[in-house]
């Protein structure tokens, strides 16, 4: 379903520069509205539902309600993001609830390495590329024989 | 209309989109610019930790070959990419990205993916070439890491990019917008990568309400590699190799956990299965028909005829699989906590790449383990990543290309300068996330090279052409200025057309004529014909779009870069007479496969001047 933000909860990301749901929304749909200083979804006919505003909202403000054209009402799936895990409550029409903790990465924000520890650096010519060939965990490059 | 204010910035290898593939081209790129004293430049028109195909999360890695435990072999991998696309797939290109796709898997676990692993420390395998994730933050780990390599100084997000600046036949750099403020850019470089991604809303969604961004491919690739290679004169290839995904229905969640991990069967609503049933319908399809897996546009096709018969809905028999998995389990309270995992599993794979399936369901009350879901073959997308091959025609690599393939730099196209990657490149399907990774690696390292190694001093930029882009790139702000007094209503008026319609029209043409959902998939030389005479009109009054703001001058673009594909499109499925992939489209007037007319690449070019595409058959060459 189309996101949709919840007006008593948004404060427009405390009138920063940049709205958190506007900076990440990969299709530049979520807008802040100047006048009441809260976000809306300016296109909800383009909207992939991939939640990205949902999770992003420092204040949980974003839900998502299924497309009207083929989901029936009742329903949602709201996301709980923390550092290094997220945890889902599906709501089902009939009021059951169903709740899923899963990992979603296992170092710390922000400290990926490029090279992965393997900092190899063979020759610019040919078809080795950087950290390679440890990073395949092998002696060296595949070659066709 | 606001000032725009014309912003140049030079670079030495610019890298268009920040999905997969740009990521891998930018830690790779990183490395190498900095021996080298190069400058690498990135430009994303969203925010690269949530951009492209992966923006949600996946819950698979496609494409693992195992090298390192002996598991498979390249030469298993070409196999089987060239028997899914019935023979025609460059082998060079294929297994060059299989050579290398393990080590981008290795690089993503060490930057924070989870990847399953098994009792033994093993990972926990899909399929045969598929990795079990989770999956959520695969986007955000990815990025990181390019970010880091790069230096967010030099990246440019929401930063929309339209055409290539060509110095004559070379591409000297891209020009484009900023979708925040009044800025028009102008990236001048010595190569330029095209990773922006592949199409969708080309042909009509089957939901056109509210879902019709609920594509199976993000709305948000609007086909930005096509416009920009095309119109930069590369040679295309495999344009008439859209992908039509089978997903369940509506939502279009992942059915590879289901087939693969879960070996559920789909049935039709008398129960059969059409797999065994229409098996003797293989037989013409020789010698694809014949090989397993059975091709996914054979699967589509046998599941289609079904459907034309009158014979859906079709169903995944979920429960089925599940009691299945839990019953030979003989402990009972063994049974029940598999049970339990399985059904985890399931929703897992859904909240981490479709979520919306998680809500239908939901919506629907639908608990897998106790009831079937419906399943349908998606619209058409371009895709050359997954199991489609549309793309640029470019050089393999020297010690596995033919000669015929090969032209200095790996990944680059037919135009001087311009590189491609993932869903950019064409004829190299099945690298998915990881192999295009892999493959932006590859373009990375070969990027820099032409940048050391070529003469750049004689690049010439025309002010004349910058300054026609600028205006042909505003102008629908323009228009939408100076006529919207024309109308008491801002979305009808006699004197523009706003990028909504625009697209509409377009998908109902495509849907129509050139075999969407409504036409079954079906089209024909008459149809691709009226087709090409609407869209002649529709690329006429493209010079009529109208936009309010930023976001709709972006919209207008994407809509014309759009198609472009579209075009491409029909002109390939027009040239190739026979029918090759039948669960993908069919060609009522040549509804057989020719293998010895037609076993070949169909390749086309589009020359800026004269207005004019040229097509032509290439060789297939085999590497093993
Ligand atoms: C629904 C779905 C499920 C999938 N499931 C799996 C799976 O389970 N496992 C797997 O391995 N693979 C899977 N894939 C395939 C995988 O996502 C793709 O192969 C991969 O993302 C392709 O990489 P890419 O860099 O070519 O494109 P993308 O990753 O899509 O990146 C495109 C980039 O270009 C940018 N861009 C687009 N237009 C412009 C423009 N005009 N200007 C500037 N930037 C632009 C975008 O913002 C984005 O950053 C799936 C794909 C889809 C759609
Ligand atoms: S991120 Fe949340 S709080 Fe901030 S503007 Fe968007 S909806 Fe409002
Ligand atoms: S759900 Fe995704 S596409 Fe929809 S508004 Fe939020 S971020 Fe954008």
């Amino acid at each position: 379903m189309p996101s949709f933000v919840m007006p008593d909860k948004c404060d427009g990301c405390k009138a920063l520069d940049k709205t958190a749901c506007q900076y990440i929304c990969p299709n530049d749909l979520m807008v802040l509205d100047k006048d009441s200083m809260k976000a809306f979804n300016q296109d909800p006919s383009q909207c992939w539902e991939c939640m990205c505003c949902v999770k992003i909202c420092p204040v949980s403000a974003i839900d998502v309600r299924g497309y009207a054209d083929f989901v029936p009402m009742g329903a949602s799936v709201v996301p709980m993001r923390s550092t290094d895990s997220i945890m889902w409550t599906v709501k089902f029409r009939n009021g059951n609830i169903k709740r899923f903790k899963f990992p979603i990465r296992t170092t710390p924000e922000g400290e990926a390495v490029p090279s992965g520890g393997w900092d190899n650096d063979p020759d610019l010519e040919g078809p080795v590329l950087y950290t390679e060939p440890e990073s395949n965990g092998l002696p060296e490059l595949w070659m066709k024989g | 209309m606001k000032e725009f204010e014309t912003i140049v910035v030079e670079t030495d290898l610019l890298i268009l989109g920040g999905g997969m593939a740009a990521c891998g081209a930018a830690v790779e790129a990183a490395h190498w610019a900095k021996k080298n004293n190069v400058k690498v430049t990135l430009i994303d028109k969203a925010a690269m930790d949530r951009s492209g195909a992966v923006a949600m999360g996946l819950s698979a890695i496609n494409q693992y070959v195992g090298l390192k435990d002996g598991e498979n072999t390249i030469e298993d991998y070409v196999g089987y990419v060239r028997n899914d696309l019935m023979g025609v797939t460059r082998e060079d290109l294929v297994a060059n990205i299989a050579r290398h796709v393990d080590s981008s898997v290795h690089l993503f676990e060490k930057w924070g993916l989870p990847i399953w692993l098994d009792d033994k420390g093993g990972y926990v395998h899909e399929g045969r070439w598929q990795l079990m994730i989770n999956g959520e933050s695969y986007k955000i780990i990815v990025a990181e890491a390019a970010k880091n390599a790069l230096g967010t100084e030099n990246i440019y997000e929401r930063v929309f990019i339209t055409h290539p600046l060509m110095d004559g036949d070379r591409c000297v750099g891209a020009v484009g917008f900023s979708v925040r403020e009044e800025k028009f850019y102008v990236f001048k470089a010595k190569a330029v990568l095209a990773s922006m991604g592949g199409a969708v809303g080309v042909f009509k969604p089957r939901s056109s309400g509210e879902g019709a961004g609920r594509a199976w491919y993000p709305p948000f690739n609007s086909g930005a590699s096509a416009f920009f290679t095309i119109q930069a004169g590369a040679e295309m290839t495999c344009q008439e190799v859209r992908f039509i995904p089978v997903r369940f229905k509506d939502a279009y969640g992942p059915v590879g956990a289901w087939f693969l991990l879960f070996k559920a069967t789909a049935t039709n609503a008398l129960g059969g299965n059409y797999m065994v049933e229409r098996r003797p319908e293989l037989e013409n399809w020789q010698p694809y028909g014949a090989v397993k897996p059975v091709p996914a546009n054979l699967r589509n096709y046998l599941m289609m005829l079904d459907v034309m018969e009158g014979k859906g809905p079709i169903y995944m028999q979920t429960a089925e699989a599940i009691q299945k998995i839990a019953k030979a389990e003989t402990d009972p309270k063994l049974a029940k906590k598999k049970l339990k995992e399985l059904e985890a599993e399931a929703w897992e794979d859904f909240l981490d790449m479709t979520i919306s399936q998680a809500i239908l369901w939901a919506a629907t009350n639908i608990q897998p383990e106790e009831s079937p879901s419906e399943i349908a073959a998606a619209e058409p997308y371009f895709i050359g990543s997954h199991s489609g091959a549309s793309g640029a025609w470019v050089s393999g690599p020297e010690d596995l290309a033919p000669a015929e393939y090969f032209w200095g730099y790996e990944q680059m196209t037919t135009t001087k300068g311009l590189f491609a990657a993932g869903d950019a490149s064409g004829a190299s399907s099945h690298k998915f996330s990881s192999g295009s990774h892999a493959e932006g690696r590859i373009a990375g390292k070969a990027a820099v090279r032409f940048c050391v190694k070529e003469d750049h001093g004689g690049i010439k930029y025309d002010q004349g052409d910058i300054a026609a882009l600028r205006e042909l790139i505003l102008k629908p702000l323009k228009i939408y200025e100076e006529n919207q007094d024309k109308s008491t209503q801002a979305d009808v008026n006699p004197a523009y057309i706003l990028p909504k319609m625009f697209m509409l029209r377009m998908q109902k043409l495509m849907d129509e004529y050139a075999g969407g959902v409504t036409a079954q998939f079906t089209t024909s030389k008459p149809n691709l014909e009226r087709a090409l005479e609407l869209l002649a009109l529709l690329h006429e009054d493209s010079a009529n779009l109208g936009a309010k703001d930023l976001h709709d001058l972006m919209r207008c673009w994407e809509n014309v870069h759009r198609s472009y594909q579209a075009e491409a499109h029909v002109r390939a499925m027009l040239f190739r007479e026979e029918t090759r992939w039948p669960g993908y489209y069919f060609r009522t007037d040549t509804p057989k496969m020719d293998n010895e007319n037609w076993h070949v690449f169909v390749n086309g070019s589009f020359d800026r001047k004269s207005n004019e595409w040229t097509f032509k058959k290439v060789d297939i060459k085999h590497i093993f």
